[in-house]
């Protein structure tokens, strides 16, 4: 949002990214509680924390620009736009979830909102955004695409490969790393030389930004800034988010490697509570809040029903979605 | 009518045809466009199709092997070249993770129809990190499509076949076919994949191959001809999907079975051939499968060893004759 906004379009704009937020942060919850009641499978990694993140980049792109991301990702699922009851669906391994149950927590696919996935392996889904972004530029078409990973992608060859070549041939993409201080149990100061990832970006030539992700709307105001360096010049940049995620780095992960006076201190900056200190700051009625949060209670509510009550793919799903046409044997 | 060309010219006409026909199409890798390609399959494309279309990249086949995947999901059609099929070894996780499963991952959303093509399996003493035959890992993974001609014709018309597919498919080529010259018919010429072909009619034995060693069960097919042995020759043209039906005809008649590969023993497109064509026709059999491979080494550097490690017409020969002793 530029600055001259009017003030109730800002007021209706900021509570429109902590309806986001608190989506994010409800369908979290119910995730977790739906994994402890064994309705959700596998690995589970929570966005709980980092929700400011994936909803002020989100906000600085359009309903066309492409979206990928790590295997954290509901929450940049949900900001770009897919429905609660596709990814709810999706975590209950139901045929209505986004990928018929194909794909589960780590794989969260919407093609209408151009949201192309969360992968599995750290890494490598980044030179896929410099393929994405790539496309737009070899066609015109205009398009940014943003691509999340953690800090601790940043180690791996496919970072490294996939910046570079963006780098190189000036792609319109634009490399946000989560920086949520822990790739799994390591912190950074044992898995990197530097402190500062963002600084990765000189090697390669490439513009950078480094900031706290606390206040969505700065997260919107400087993700901006290189999405439209990307638009407007074909000009990557990478961009280092500090953030932290509140629960461990999957449902197995009970946290040993930090102290909770570490995660307290964390939590009395959660992006969400500002969010929402800043919505009744700026003047929201307690009545318009309550009609808010009560309409994302209700969705959330909604879409668990619909995640319980659907039914579970048939093997039918099984090879149609393996090759496109008769299947290759 | 047709016209003679070289393998490499094949393969070139296909790419250049598919490129003038859909704009979508465009080549990658490391040296296709000013050095002319490291083995001059893509001479000349630069000069046609300028640098938006032929595109060199850097030494980082994840990376370009990703992009190309990448642009393959979001609506273009990639031909990635790896300047050989060893070097893909560095990107299998790209065509593995990503484009072998993006569309079952995705619900059947996403597509990702690229070719990723190059020479494979042995040249000529280039050691064993240059000599891998890695059709068998990829012919493995489902969601990916493999094919390996032989001739110069199936060369070009797969390879129009794979540029049209919306599935990755893996070309598999080989450095010492590409100055090979044959027919090629002209005009539109399209090989549809999973289709083999009997290029040797025979009656005591059916000896089965892809890419070089096709040019090896041939020569031993002659051999054995001398010797009053009937050969038949499968050329299997495509490994996924792989034409069982032709396979199973041809044993039926032939009652017996030869593979001919490049690559190890263990596992392989020479192990899945077996376990169909024993279920399929066991009772057409008069004699155990036999397959010919490189063998169970990496491969050496000497002349000498390296050509006793590759399969020769006399190995396929004397496999032949093992199987037909047991007939008598």
């Amino acid at each position: 949002m530029l600055a001259e906004t009017p003030p109730s379009e800002a007021l209706d704009h900021l509570a429109a990214l902590y309806r986001r937020m608190l989506l994010i942060r409800r369908v979290e919850e119910e995730s977790a509680r739906g994994y402890a009641e064994g309705k959700i499978g596998g690995f589970l990694h929570l966005y709980i924390g980092q929700e400011a993140v994936a909803v002020g980049a989100m906000a600085a792109l359009g309903p066309d620009d492409y979206v990928i991301t790590t295997y954290r990702d509901h929450g940049v699922a949900l900001a770009k736009g897919m429905p609660a009851r596709a990814l709810l669906a999706e975590l209950f391994g139901k045929v209505t979830g986004c990928s018929k149950g194909l794909g589960g927590s780590m794989h969260m696919f919407d093609h209408e909102h151009h949201m192309l996935g969360g992968y599995g392996i750290v890494g490598g889904h980044i030179p896929l955004a410099s393929g994405f972004a790539f496309a737009s530029k070899y066609r015109g078409d205009g398009k940014v695409t943003l691509c999340f990973f953690g800090e601790g992608a940043v180690s791996i060859g496919g970072f490294h490969e996939g910046v570079g070549l963006a780098a190189l041939w000036k792609l319109p993409v634009v490399f946000v790393c989560e920086n949520n201080e822990y790739s799994m149990g390591t912190p950074l100061s044992r898995s990197m030389s530097l402190e500062d990832v963002s600084l990765k970006a000189l090697g390669y030539g490439m513009d950078r930004d480094r900031f706290f992700a606390d206040d969505v709307l700065e997260v919107e105001r400087r993700i901006g800034e290189a999405v439209r360096r990307a638009r407007e010049q074909n000009s990557p940049t990478l961009v280092e988010v500090r953030t932290y995620r509140f629960r461990g780095h999957s449902m197995s992960d009970p946290a040993k490697y930090r102290t909770q006076a570490e995660l307290e201190e964390h939590k009395k900056r959660d992006p969400l509570a500002r969010a929402r200190a800043l919505l009744v700051e700026r003047g929201l009625g307690e009545g318009s809040l309550a009609e808010l949060e009560g309409s994302v209670e209700a969705e959330v509510t909604d879409a668990v029903k619909f995640a319980t009550e659907s039914p579970e793919p048939g093997l039918d799903v099984l090879e149609e979605t393996t090759y496109k046409g008769p299947f290759a044997y | 009518m047709t016209r003679t060309l070289r393998f490499r010219e094949a393969l070139r006409e296909a790419m250049v045809e598919e490129m003038e026909r859909d704009e979508r199409v465009f080549l990658m890798g490391e040296e296709v466009g000013h050095y002319q390609g490291a083995y001059k399959v893509s001479e000349g494309m630069l000069e046609k199709f300028g640098p938006r279309r032929v595109i060199d990249t850097p030494i980082a086949e994840a990376g370009f092997a990703g992009v190309g995947i990448g642009a393959a999901m979001v609506g273009l059609r990639p031909i990635v070249e790896f300047m050989t099929w060893n070097f893909s070894a560095v990107a299998f996780d790209q065509i593995l993770n990503n484009a072998a499963k993006v569309r079952q991952m995705s619900g059947g959303q996403l597509e990702c129809p690229i070719v990723f093509r190059g020479p494979n399996a042995s040249a000529r003493q280039v050691g064993s990190q240059h000599s891998q035959a890695m059709e068998h890992f990829y012919a493995h993974v489902p969601g990916l499509k493999v094919i390996a001609p032989a001739f110069p014709a199936d060369a070009k018309g797969l390879l129009k076949s794979a540029i049209r597919d919306d599935n990755p498919v893996l070309v598999m080529e080989s450095e010492t076919l590409y100055g090979v010259k044959g027919d090629v018919p002209d005009g539109e010429h399209l090989v549809p994949l999973g289709e083999a072909q009997v290029v040797r009619p025979g009656n005591d034995v059916t000896i089965a191959a892809y890419s070089r060693m096709t040019h090896v069960a041939l020569e031993a097919a002659a051999a054995l001809e001398a010797t009053g042995v009937s050969a038949e020759v499968v050329d299997l043209r495509s490994l996924r999907p792989l034409d069982e039906g032709t396979l199973v005809a041809s044993v039926e008649r032939t009652h017996r079975l030869v593979v001919v590969h490049e690559g190890w023993p263990y596992g392989g497109v020479g192990a899945e051939i077996a376990d169909r064509v024993q279920r399929l026709a066991f009772d057409a059999l008069d004699a155990p499968i036999l397959r010919v491979s490189t063998l169970d080494v990496p491969m050496p550097y000497s002349a000498a060893l390296e050509q006793a490690c590759i399969p020769q017409p006399g190995r396929v020969v004397r496999a032949v004759q093992r199987i037909l002793g047991a007939r008598r």
